[in-house]
């Protein structure tokens, strides 16, 4: 066990694999003395459980109807209670992990790789490149994400798919201008200008050396992203315009449980309490990872 | 959600850096309605975008799917649509700039005199609910700065990531249920009661100014009541964002050394958070409270889906679930304008009022 530690935590690593891990041991340090940062962390790992282990977890079938059973209060056989189709709430809700965690995720694979490459080729070339394209990044962050999304679903018609696309279209300019700032900082270093004076093309120099540089600044972000995008996916599942029925989605379980939000409370409140837990989750961890991997940005988002 | 104060000054150039002071803030000026220009045609170009992409076909939407090819190929014509995208793009924002944002189908009326009627519902709750932001977020985020690490300062903490964690629409819900329903201490939905409906001619279309006017106290008291809870509803996102940001910037006032030198001197503690540390942090906190303004109309359109309040959002919606383009087109161009109007404007009081920007 000490040897392993000795071996992470080496000032001379041997191999760049060494040093990685060494890093990650002791960003992973750093974070476990943050209390807010492990509780974050916690969630979000009780959240990919469920969603893995979703059959396992939940006690009925999300989807079976039981008219018989409908809207009966939380008790030991329904644990949050019925639905008004006789559908187990915490099956629904414990099914409804998979949903979001496909949303954050397709929207992160999706939107945070289109930023960094537009934000890199920005601050890298400079000149018209970065005042055209940051001039389109500033045109899409000065206006509401919220109302951008749901034009952009109303356009390509309602659904979790156009529901994922519209969303990540409205999140991409926030990583452009994090990672055009990143690469900013370092662009004119000796590091880069020796790669350069090898004889590196442009695109070895970004992919192979300024991109990785971005990356902890990019985790950061996303990870902070990820609360907004989770509230406007259920946003859109509320209103009708994202996940359709029978999906077990959060927002859209609210939805069906506004109608009897005065007598049978636990419809519409029990899905909400999923989505607030794990959207604190990634609050907490974001920004327990942002002390740890980029003290200087402060408290200000 | 916050970070949008991206635009910057355009840099001074040699040449301008040498003119008169009054010469160059003619200039920042003048970029300042370039940027504002380029931002407003980036939004025109979005939502022109937007209503390319439906998949409804327009002139089918006209004349039905079984007229024959000439009529269909006429009525195209007449709607412009064989022309290139870029002559179509001018003449669409040419009507915008007219006021011609097209007849929304679920009213049958113009859009334009739709969200005129609409807007000031949204202003109304939206305004309440920044001033609550503002009296309870700003005394939050300086108790929790003066006391850092403490339970209070932790607390505070929670109640502002909160309100990134929370639906809007869930609260509204969890609202309606107790306080409407469990407690009676707040009207329901709707601006006012449904015997009220209509009693005052709206003059501002903002009820509470038009009861007054009207000098029908009782109808005053009724639109409070049914205001309150909607807009203490959105008035926890600002309050729960203004008071993470006063505490920031609170911090970095505090861990300054004029701070220590007041303390050192025997200036009592509530003085040097009052009097020293806020003070500089009152012009930063104009921005903030911009943002924040700016944000609450995206918020509304949750907030008045649940508690059927006849504002812009409402309006949105309602036209989301009608595919009702032209409004909802309309309402996005709306809000957006205005959400960018606030952003600019806090941008250039920022820059007024900050000796240190200007």
């Amino acid at each position: 066990m000490t040897t392993l530690r000795d071996w992470l935590i080496d000032d001379s690593p041997a191999s760049p694999m060494q040093a990685r891990l060494g890093r990650f041991y002791r960003i992973f340090g750093a974070l476990m003395h943050n209390p807010l940062a492990v509780v974050g962390a916690i969630i979000i790992l009780v959240l990919v459980l469920t969603a893995l282990f979703a059959p396992w977890i939940a006690t009925h079938d999300p989807l079976r109807q039981a008219l018989g059973e409908r809207l009966l209060p939380p008790s030991a056989a329904h644990w949050m209670g019925t639905d008004e189709l006789g559908r187990d709430i915490w099956s629904r809700v414990v099914y409804g992990a998979r949903i979001t965690l496909a949303i954050v995720t397709l929207v992160a694979v999706l939107a945070a790789p289109a930023g960094l490459v537009i934000g890199v080729a920005a601050g890298y070339f400079g000149g018209w490149v970065d005042r055209i394209l940051m001039g389109i990044t500033d045109i899409f962050l000065s206006l509401p994400k919220l109302i951008l999304a749901l034009a952009f679903v109303a356009a390509l018609g309602p659904g979790i798919e156009n529901a994922i696309i519209a969303i990540a279209i409205t999140s991409w300019p926030g990583y452009a201008r994090v990672a055009r700032a990143e690469t900013l900082t370092f662009k004119n270093s000796e590091f880069i200008s020796a790669v350069r004076l090898l004889g590196a093309s442009s695109l070895r120099v970004n992919l192979g050396h300024v991109l990785p540089l971005c990356t902890s600044s990019m985790i950061v972000r996303v990870t902070l992203d990820m609360a907004g995008i989770i509230l406007t996916a259920a946003g859109l599942g509320f209103i009708g315009l994202g996940a359709q029925p029978p999906l077990p989605e959060w927002g859209a379980m609210i939805s069906r449980g506004r109608s009897f939000i005065l007598d049978q409370w636990w419809v519409a409140t029990m899905p909400g309490f999923a989505i607030i837990l794990v959207s604190l989750g990634f609050c907490f961890l974001g920004d327990g990872l942002r002390d740890v991997l980029d003290p200087k940005s402060g408290e200000q988002r | 959600m916050a970070n949008n104060n991206t635009t910057t000054a355009p840099a001074p150039t040699r040449r301008a850096r040498a003119q008169s002071p009054g010469r160059r803030r003619l200039f920042s000026f003048l970029g300042f309605l370039v940027t504002l220009g380029v931002t407003f045609i980036g939004l025109l170009a979005i939502t022109f975008f937007i209503g390319r992409i439906v998949p409804i076909d327009p002139v089918l939407a006209v004349v039905g799917d079984r007229a024959p090819v000439a009529v269909y190929e006429r009525v195209r014509e007449e709607m412009g649509l064989d022309r290139p995208l870029a002559a179509q793009f001018v003449s669409y924002v040419g009507d915008v700039v007219t006021g011609n944002f097209g007849t929304a189908v679920s009213t049958g009326k113009p859009v334009i005199e739709d969200l005129a009627r609409v807007f000031p519902a949204t202003l109304e709750m939206a305004t309440l609910g920044i001033i609550l932001g503002v009296l309870i977020g700003v005394p939050l985020g300086v108790v929790a700065a003066s006391r850092r690490g403490s339970w209070l300062d932790q607390g505070i903490r929670v109640i502002g990531l909160l309100g990134y964690s929370v639906p809007a629409f869930w609260l509204g819900l969890v609202g309606l249920a107790v306080f409407y329903a469990k407690l009676k201490w707040v009207g329901g939905p709707g601006r006012v009661d449904i015997f009220y409906d209509g009693v005052v001619t709206p003059i501002t279309g903002l009820i509470l100014v038009d009861s007054i006017i009207a000098g029908d106290r009782e109808i005053f008291r009724n639109a409070v009541w049914h205001l309150v809870l909607p807009a203490s509803c959105l008035g926890f996102f600002s309050l729960a964002y203004i008071a993470r940001m006063t505490r920031s910037f609170m911090l970095d006032q505090l861990s300054q050394e004029y701070v220590t030198t007041a303390r050192v001197k025997g200036v009592p503690e509530r003085l040097v958070i009052w009097r020293h540390a806020f003070r500089p942090i009152r012009v930063p906190l104009i921005t903030v409270i911009g943002l924040s303004y700016a944000g609450l109309l995206e918020g509304s359109v949750m907030i008045e889906t649940i508690f059927s309040w006849p504002g812009i959002g409402n309006y949105l919606t309602v036209a989301l679930l009608n595919a009702d383009m032209a409004a909802v087109l309309g309402s996005t161009l709306v809000i957006g304008a205005v959400f960018i109007g606030i952003n600019k404007i806090s941008d250039v009081l920022y820059r007024v009022l900050d000796p240190r920007a200007r």
